[in-house]
């Protein structure tokens, strides 16, 4: 009767679903057999990619289990919600269930039990009960925590035990599991991840945001003063490093230089190397070859700034760097082209590709252009990012690798040493218990049962 | 000689062990199988040696870094370490029959390290991400748990094996140890790689946070690791909790190794940042 009104408390209903170790195991091999589909179809791509890929229909019965970005879906989310309840319900109802074997201040001993225990070493020795009594208990209370002896109706009867606390490994594994989760969760809500290119020279105090369309609005500035690139001679990179500075206000208050696995932090922010590029060269250093004189003038010209160029050969300015030009319709790379305008002529558009720096010849004009010198500008691409749980996360790692060798590697262990007269000898029976690898422990008892045999001196 | 060279050796002397514990089963040749256990200990040394040659090689060359660095290396560690962990076990069992089963997996780890035209035993300067203190033990304690693993995988073969042929006796399968020793023998195994599994995935985290600022970011390597976690999570606690005893956790530990191997190699197939191709 009372089971059958407790199974229908709804409440008592659920909280038996989640006691369920066969519920942990369909989750989490569900887990394991789900996680695959996200690394086969790749995350977090362009949805027209997706469409090329799989076509309408599937494209669109994809998309609506999330599949394209399938560990954030609702589904996937829900799964590891059902783990960590399953794992916190069934960690409280096995504690509360075993109560009374964690928590105990001082250990009590039934010689009933021991007594029971079909394994047992059996030995006798002709030293006194009193000077084996010695011995066991000296042997005893060395090696385990506790100790306690009691007289029996034929000698005395020494317990030990230890490593009762060990009990408590698994709750620790579990703890660590719920802990990665809550600071999964405290870095989703409260962190952001975030990118940013710094031209060499530049600042910027705001980031974009990964999962969102978003700017983010830093309260500091984070300068580039320099990027280096450097190679080995495999041509295989060695480092990438910036020079940063860090400015509240306007003023300087941190500098670092960070190479990948190096990053800076600074109020929680962490800015890590994550990727860099060229900036169009904004200075040029162009020479401009007279065709009546043979003169060769070299100049600096900067980004929209007209150059009056000498011999009344006109006027020139830089406008753009041209990714992939044109010319004729072929792709002549990368060209710097500027605009040329004589004295009382239309202006010309002159292409000065870096592939080929006598180019300008071809044009045929008063004055031949050629590129002398591009300062060279880098810009750094930097991850930006902040989580608070990251700490939270941490400790559950450390708790994790504490718990789970605990768990798997130590044991709750009993022994038993009883003495009874056995004529002029004395009778050594050695027993003992473990919460786990009970086969360990058999080879234990028969180890300390040849040690105390051992102990004879008059042997 | 290089390193190299003294490694494709180790390979032909891992090939031999494994021949010498299959012939010993075999035709019941206990002489033999005990030679195995020398020769296997002389390929472990060789195995050490070569890794060792293989550091000091990288320092004269300039950019000096633990030989753990690509697929080769690896391989080369992930033999050393199974044999390693076979040999304990053989010594704490007593019984030859498992080098049958786990020797030529550490055989075709570095055959497949020596021999594989499309794996290069060059030694590399590390490229950036890979400059950390983390790389050694992120690498350590994962291959420490293929290792357990793989000679896990073995076992829970030879319980198979054993189990069909329960009723035969004298034949060659009644010379495999007993049903319940290999069962608690896989049970011990898994442990001991869940564990170092578990510090593995838990280094390389800590390693990513440092490198590209999220500990976690579901790249196909980190996701199979974990697929691989749940699996031998999932035995653990059938085992414990719900009495799953010899056949269904062999399986489970066989399809564990499984996913292992996909971790190792199948991710390599798809694109990720393990993939180290693009800074």
């Amino acid at each position: 009767m009372d089971n059958q009104a407790i199974a229908t408390d709804p409440l008592n209903k659920i909280w038996d679903f989640f006691t369920s170790v066969r519920l942990t195991i369909v989750i989490l091999l569900t887990l394991a057999a789900t996680s695959i589909i996200g690394t086969l179809i790749p995350q977090n791509q362009e949805p027209a990619a997706y469409f090329q890929a799989f076509g309408g229909f599937l494209y669109r019965l994809f998309d609506i289990f999330g599949l394209f970005d399938m560990y954030h879906s609702w589904w996937f989310q829900l799964l590891i919600v059902l783990l960590t309840i399953n794992i916190i319900v069934c960690s409280i109802d096995r504690i509360s269930a075993n109560r009374r074997i964690l928590f105990v201040k001082k250990p009590t001993f039934k010689l009933a039990r021991f007594r029971n225990i079909k394994r047992k070493e059996t030995f006798k020795d002709d030293r006194s009960m009193d000077q084996l009594q010695k011995v066991c208990q000296a042997f005893v209370k060395r090696h385990f925590r506790h100790s306690h002896i009691e007289t029996t109706d034929t000698g005395c009867a020494i317990y030990g035990e230890k490593g009762r606390w060990t009990r408590f490994g698994v709750y620790t594994v579990h703890l660590s599991v719920v802990l990665l989760l809550v600071g999964g969760l405290i870095g989703s809500i409260f962190g952001f991840d975030g990118w940013v290119n710094i031209p060499e020279g530049e600042s910027v105090s705001q980031v974009r945001l990964r999962s969102q369309e978003r700017v983010l609005q830093l309260d500091f500035e984070i300068r580039c003063d320099d990027f280096d690139v450097s190679f080995y001679e495999t041509g295989a990179p060695k480092e990438f490093r910036s020079s940063l500075t860090i400015l509240e206000q306007g003023r300087e208050v941190v500098k670092k230089d960070i190479i990948v696995n190096d990053p800076l932090r600074y109020k929680g922010v962490n800015m890590f190397q994550s990727s860099y590029g060229k900036m169009p060269s904004d200075r040029l250093v162009l020479s401009f070859t007279s065709a009546k004189t043979g003169m060769v003038y070299p100049l600096d010209a900067g980004l929209n700034q007209p150059l009056t160029l000498p011999e009344k050969l006109g006027t020139f300015v830089f406008k753009e760097l041209r990714r992939s030009a044109k010319f004729r319709g072929h792709d002549i790379g990368d060209a710097y082209v500027g605009i040329l305008t004589p004295p009382g002529g239309d202006p010309v558009e002159v292409i000065l590709p870096l592939r080929f720096p006598s180019f300008d010849k071809m044009r045929k004009g008063e004055v031949r252009i050629a590129v002398v010198e591009q300062a060279q500008r880098f810009y750094t691409g930097l991850q930006v990012t902040r989580d608070p749980g990251v700490w939270v996360v941490y400790s559950g790692f450390i708790l994790m690798i504490i718990g789970c060798y605990i768990t798997f590697f130590m044991s709750h262990q009993q022994i038993f040493v009883e003495l009874a007269a056995s004529g002029k000898k004395t009778e050594v029976t050695v027993a003992g218990t473990a919460n786990k690898s009970k086969t360990a422990m058999v080879t234990r008892i028969e180890a300390a049962a040849a040690k105390l045999a051992k102990s004879n001196p008059a042997d | 000689m290089n390193s190299s060279g003294v490694l494709s050796i180790i390979t032909f002397v891992y090939g031999l062990v494994g021949f010498c514990y299959i012939f010993a089963w075999t035709f019941k040749k206990p002489t033999v199988s005990k030679a195995a256990t020398w020769v296997a200990l002389i390929g472990l040394a060789g195995n050490i040696v070569g890794i060792v040659m293989r550091w000091v090689e990288s320092y004269q060359l300039g950019f000096g870094h633990a030989p753990l660095s690509n697929l080769y290396e690896s391989l080369v560690f992930f033999a050393g370490t199974i044999v390693l962990i076979y040999l304990v076990i053989e010594r704490k069992y007593g019984n030859r029959v498992i080098g049958a089963f786990v020797a030529p997996i550490a055989f075709l780890a570095m055959a497949y390290a020596s021999l594989s035209p499309n794996i290069s035993d060059r030694i590399q300067p590390l490229i950036p991400a890979l400059k950390s203190n983390w790389l050694i033990a992120h690498v350590i304690a994962c291959f420490i748990g293929y290792g357990a693993f793989a000679v896990a995988f073995g076992v829970s073969l030879m319980y198979l094996m054993k189990q069909k042929s329960a009723d035969d006796t004298g034949s060659m399968m009644s010379h495999l140890p007993d049903a319940n020793v290999l069962d608690e023998l896989n049970h011990q195994l898994v442990m001991f790689g869940f564990l170092f599994l578990s510090a593995g995935i838990i280094t390389g985290a800590v390693w990513a946070n440092s490198a590209w600022g999220r500990y976690w970011g579901w790249d196909p390597k980190e996701t199979w690791s974990l697929i691989t976690w749940f699996i031998y999570a999932t035995l653990l606690h059938a085992r414990l909790m719900r009495g799953w005893r010899g056949k269904r956790t062999a399986i489970l530990s066989i399809g564990g190794f499984a996913a292992v191997m996909f971790t190792y190699f199948g991710v390599n197939l798809l694109p990720g940042l393990h993939s180290y191709g693009s800074f």
